[in-house]
């Protein structure tokens, strides 16, 4: 596998100091991130877990620099975010698949390819690889309205994962789907991101999807919203879905509910 | 076949009561010529003869149809002046006076959508534009273009305009609407998260037009050119009629009335309608091949 990771490999790839960000609204100012402090290293998978109008959301948002904080300092592969955007650092998922209708599932994979300027033949021969990792291959010539909602997120997964980016941002890409389709394919980006070596932060609101996939949780609760609490999980990088009723796990899952708790009592 | 089955009911009922219109419409006329010559006339008489004057106030559906035949295709063919005869098309026939409307009616839509689209883009791209130029372009279509036609077509006359261009310039004036506003709704349409990925990408404002609202704008952009191909029509048969043209549909219409030719008026009003009805086909047919090869079947 290429070697795309910084020279200093021990520098956090996303570091993040007293980080505010404050909205105006129409109701007045509303505080969406409240000095957020974080440490995101190499090869680490992080998932931001928390109620709705914690800032969960938000922060990734900074990290893709979609949206700017209003003080402190966030830096991404030791640039800005903006530096990080334009030197094309991260691949974004959003909650929605967002695949073009006119487009194939091979087209929308393509799309990003095409912006950078990559040749065609690079182009044929990433979307190929990046299709069979997320088991897409054989759809390639189908239109979105084609595939089940499960498959359309997996071609948008795709379609982050086909430029060389080492980190991989997702909004609760898995929301809208059903909890059958949601394990398969928590056990495929596992799978993938064992495989692939990218640095992962993962916005969701289930605590059994942040714990099972994560190296790292981060509690944030909302008004203002902040971090509450950070986990460092103690289970194993292989982890087969029976891991979900191991002792270890009901006990991060226990300690993620009572940091969200605590992050509501404050109201 | 599902389609078409309401479709002819319709028309079947449109013509019954054009039909059921004829006779008392005509009437009038029958009597008096049965009174001038003093003769009685029977009601199945009176029906038939309003039905087959020549210069009748409202000509029954047979006769519009049979003078559309007549002056069509009857005298291309046959005709002294016809296009077998002479070569060129017979300055009698609706062929010719139809191309000369739809010459300009074409160019003048190439320029209105074309100038509809600049516009669309400047408004979605420019913060100026946006504010400036959709209040003038509302604007523009309030003012009737009964008047201000003979204006355009009277001041490009003074400075040696004539011709196809300033009925080609009013088919622009009444195409571009359409357009500027379908797009305009088609640019924008893309939403917030289709232009935040397109952000993460780093794509260019360029890259963002070609590759994601261009290709969104597409059923928008269909649906505001088969509105705005009709108005072009509508605006060369307009300008032909303030300056006494001596071709075109418009220059029909009016030496048709001036000299009570109700048929010659009827004829040409069909003719403009299938002429506007095939153009809006033609462009349906562009749009279903246009989605289908993109995936976006209508």
């Amino acid at each position: 596998m290429k070697d795309t990771r910084s020279s200093q490999t021990n520098a956090p790839v996303i570091e993040a100091q007293g980080l505010n960000l404050t909205f105006e609204t129409a109701d007045g100012p509303v505080q969406a991130l409240k000095d957020v402090e974080l440490s995101i290293h190499k090869g680490e998978f992080v998932s931001f877990i928390g109620p709705s109008g914690c800032g969960k959301t938000t922060f990734l948002r900074v990290i893709a620099d979609l949206e700017q904080p209003t003080a402190g300092t966030i830096t991404v592969n030791g640039m800005t975010p903006a530096e990080a955007r334009k030197a094309r650092a991260y691949g974004y998922v959003f909650q929605a698949a967002g695949l073009y209708p006119w487009r194939t599932i091979a087209g929308n994979v393509k799309l990003p390819l095409e912006i950078m300027g990559y040749a065609k033949s690079e182009q044929e021969k990433r979307v190929k690889n990046v299709l069979e990792l997320v088991e897409l291959s054989g759809f390639e010539r189908k239109f979105p309205w084609q595939l089940s909602g499960g498959m359309q997120q997996r071609a948008s997964i795709a379609r982050a994962l086909a430029f060389d980016a080492d980190i991989l941002l997702m909004d609760e890409p898995f929301g809208a789907l059903d909890e059958i389709v949601r394990d398969r394919l928590n056990e495929q980006l596992l799978d993938l991101w064992a495989r692939t070596e990218k640095t992962i932060g993962f916005v969701t609101h289930s605590i059994p999807e942040a714990v099972y996939l994560s190296t790292k949780i981060v509690v944030m609760s909302p008004r203002p919203g902040r971090i509450t609490d950070i986990i460092d999980s103690p289970l194993p990088r292989a982890r087969p879905l029976e891991i979900r009723d191991s002792p270890e796990f009901i006990e991060i899952a226990h300690r993620v509910r009572e940091g969200l708790r605590a992050g509501h009592l404050d109201d | 076949m599902r389609n078409v089955i309401p479709v002819l009911t319709i028309v079947a009922a449109l013509i019954a009561l054009w039909y059921i219109a004829v006779v008392p419409m005509n009437a009038q006329w029958t009597q008096d010529q049965a009174r001038r010559a003093g003769q009685d006339i029977s009601f199945t008489e009176l029906v038939a003869d309003t039905m087959s004057q020549s210069r009748p106030r409202l000509p029954a559906p047979h006769q519009v149809a049979q003078e559309l035949w007549n002056s069509t295709i009857v005298e291309e063919m046959t005709g002294r002046r016809g296009f077998m005869n002479t070569g060129s098309l017979s300055n009698r026939s609706l062929i010719y006076h139809g191309w000369v409307t739809l010459s300009a009616t074409l160019l003048g839509f190439a320029i209105g959508s074309g100038l509809g689209i600049a516009l669309a883009v400047g408004i979605v791209h420019n913060r100026g534009m946006d504010a400036s130029v959709m209040p003038w372009a509302i604007a523009s279509q309030t003012i009737p273009i009964l008047a201000i036609a003979p204006m355009i077509i009277v001041v490009l006359n003074a400075v040696g305009i004539t011709g196809l261009i300033p009925k080609a310039i009013i088919s622009t004036y009444l195409s571009f609407f359409p357009v500027v506003v379908g797009m305009v709704k088609g640019l924008r349409a893309p939403d917030q998260m289709q232009l935040d990925l397109m952000k993460t990408y780093s794509a260019s404002g360029q890259q963002v037009f070609a590759k994601l609202r261009w290709p969104s704008a597409m059923p928008y952009l269909f649906a505001s050119l088969k509105v705005g191909i009709a108005a072009a029509l509508v605006g060369a048969i307009v300008a032909e009629l303030p300056t006494g043209a001596s071709a075109g549909l418009g220059a029909r219409l009016l030496s048709g009335s001036y000299f009570g030719q109700t048929l010659q008026i009827w004829s040409a009003l069909f003719a403009a309608a299938i002429l506007a009805a095939s153009m809006v086909a033609l462009i349906g047919l562009i749009q279903r091949v246009t989605l289908k090869r993109m995936g976006m079947a209508a």
